[in-house]
């Protein structure tokens, strides 16, 4: 069981920021999100994108925003669990119980959820018949890619993961690439080369097409694709491939009892407080009203939030404001000499 | 204002008068229509918002398709060659009397 001040539920920037607030403020936080690297979707979806709205930065790339962030909190030491999802929080004795999806527990008297549109999940085949082979030969993600050495591989997808795997593949694998439309959104370079390799029947091309059913007893044995005219194909498959990029769903945060309007919380603009005492919610995630979902705003609302977990953290202490520029406690946290 | 008409995918219709300038997509956001969730706000990288068009000659008559719209759409439920972003389609008088179709679920 870990103790801390509080939890922070989501490495994006608003739960960076949040971070780098309470580290000022000289209390203790554990940062949780369930993708395998920091920044949420600055990270996972723009990192080249130039960012013009960042107070004080004309521009900057989801990439160089992230990495400004983590070093501007480095001086507090911070723990990172990362590809790790909150699953649980439970109320005990006042205290929030957080459990993840790894089985790592942390005790605090405050968490802070900057969930985002929540966590990124594959998108999945639509067909209940994929369910079935889920994570053993119906896959989103590949971990060992040995176990396709010799085997009928079908992968679905236009983008760059779906190229790069299929052109990986080609080597020891009979590959079968499956896309919706004629034109790929991949890099033009393997775009380029999926079309050599089509062209000398290193892998077999199907456009046009996309998942109808997969079929097999017990183990899989083909999958059965359509034209949207209504044509359908067979493809003997060991194991198929999805990529269809990422959707965000709020998952387990839906779980916890607090108030929800449509996918995001409720929150008063005071301290981000949700419903529940103890638990705050900033960034993407919270809706007041007046709310814009931008970064900026996110970074206010962590300030608040991280003055809101102070009350709870240090209940016999009052709350002091100070400026960076002046208190020499901030200084020693942040390790600056004068 | 322009009449839009977001029909849900279990067949219920929704005829709404929705302001110039506004996206498609918020016309239904703004009326609590269910069927489009829109996670990303408009910002063309959550394809949550995938609508079917599927009068040909309407969809012919939309504004065509900005660069990345596509490869948004490859990532949706069930994208179809009559598929739009509705946050990408703004309403105007040339939309008045536009029927769009929602997919049977956006994640
Ligand atoms: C293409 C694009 C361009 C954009 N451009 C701009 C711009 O120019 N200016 C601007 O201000 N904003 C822009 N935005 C919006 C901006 O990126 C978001 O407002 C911002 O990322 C929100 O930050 P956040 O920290 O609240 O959430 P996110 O960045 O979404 O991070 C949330 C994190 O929480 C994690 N998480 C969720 N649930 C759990 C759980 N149960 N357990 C563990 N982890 C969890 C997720 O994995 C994710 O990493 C853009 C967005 C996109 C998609
Ligand atoms: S609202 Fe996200 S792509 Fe349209």
């Amino acid at each position: 069981m870990i103790k801390t001040d509080v939890v922070i539920i989501g490495a994006g920037p608003t739960g960076l920021f949040c971070a780098h607030q309470l580290g000022i403020i000289g209390l203790k936080c554990e940062i949780v999100d369930n993708l395998d690297k920091i920044g949420g979707q600055c990270i996972e979806l723009y990192p080249d994108k130039p960012i013009y709205d960042i107070p004080a930065v004309p521009q900057c790339t989801g990439e160089e925003l992230t990495n400004n962030l983590i070093e501007q909190i480095k001086p507090f030491n911070f723990n990172f669990h990362l590809n790790d999802r909150v699953q649980e929080l439970k109320n005990e004795n006042n205290k929030w119980i957080v459990k993840t999806s790894n089985g790592k527990e942390f005790e605090t008297p405050n968490v802070v959820i900057a969930g985002g549109v929540g966590s990124f999940e594959p998108r999945k085949f639509p067909t209940k018949s994929a369910e079935i082979f889920d994570g053993k030969t119906v896959l989103y993600s590949i971990k060992d890619k040995t176990i396709f050495k010799d085997k009928s591989v079908v992968i679905f997808g236009g983008g760059d993961s779906a190229l790069d795997w299929a052109i990986e593949l080609s080597n020891s694998s009979k590959v079968t690439l499956v896309h919706r439309r004629d034109e790929f959104r991949g890099a033009p370079s393997s775009v380029q080369k999926i079309k050599e390799l089509s062209k000398s029947k290193k892998i077999e091309l199907i456009t046009k097409y996309s998942m109808n059913e997969v079929k097999g007893n017990g183990s899989i044995e083909s999958v059965e694709i359509k034209s949207e005219s209504g044509e359908s194909k067979t493809i003997k498959a060991d194991y198929v491939l999805g990529f269809f990029g990422l959707i965000m769903q709020l998952g387990p945060i839906a779980e916890w009892g607090l108030n929800l309007n449509k996918k995001t919380i409720p929150v008063n603009t005071e301290s981000f407080e949700t419903n529940k005492k103890g638990i705050f919610a900033i960034g993407d995630i919270c809706t007041y009203p007046g709310k814009l979902k931008l970064i900026l705003s996110g970074f206010h609302e962590g300030a608040l939030a991280a003055r809101g977990c102070f009350k709870y953290a240090r209940p016999d202490e009052k709350y002091r404001f100070e400026f960076t520029t002046a208190s020499s406690a901030i200084k020693d946290r942040l390790g600056v000499k004068e | 204002m322009a009449k839009i008409k977001y029909v849900e995918f279990n067949g219920t219709v929704h005829e709404i008068e929705v302001s110039k300038g506004l996206s498609v997509m918020e016309g239904a956001v703004q009326n609590s229509i269910p069927g489009i969730d829109a996670d990303c706000g408009g910002g063309m990288s959550c394809a949550t918002c995938h609508v079917y068009i599927n009068d040909s000659e309407w969809f012919n008559k939309l504004p065509e398709k900005e660069m990345g719209e596509d490869d948004m759409l490859d990532q949706a439920y069930e994208p179809k060659s009559n598929s739009r972003l509705s946050c990408q389609l703004i309403v105007s008088d040339e939309l008045d009397g536009l029927t769009v179709h929602m997919p049977e679920k956006q994640v």
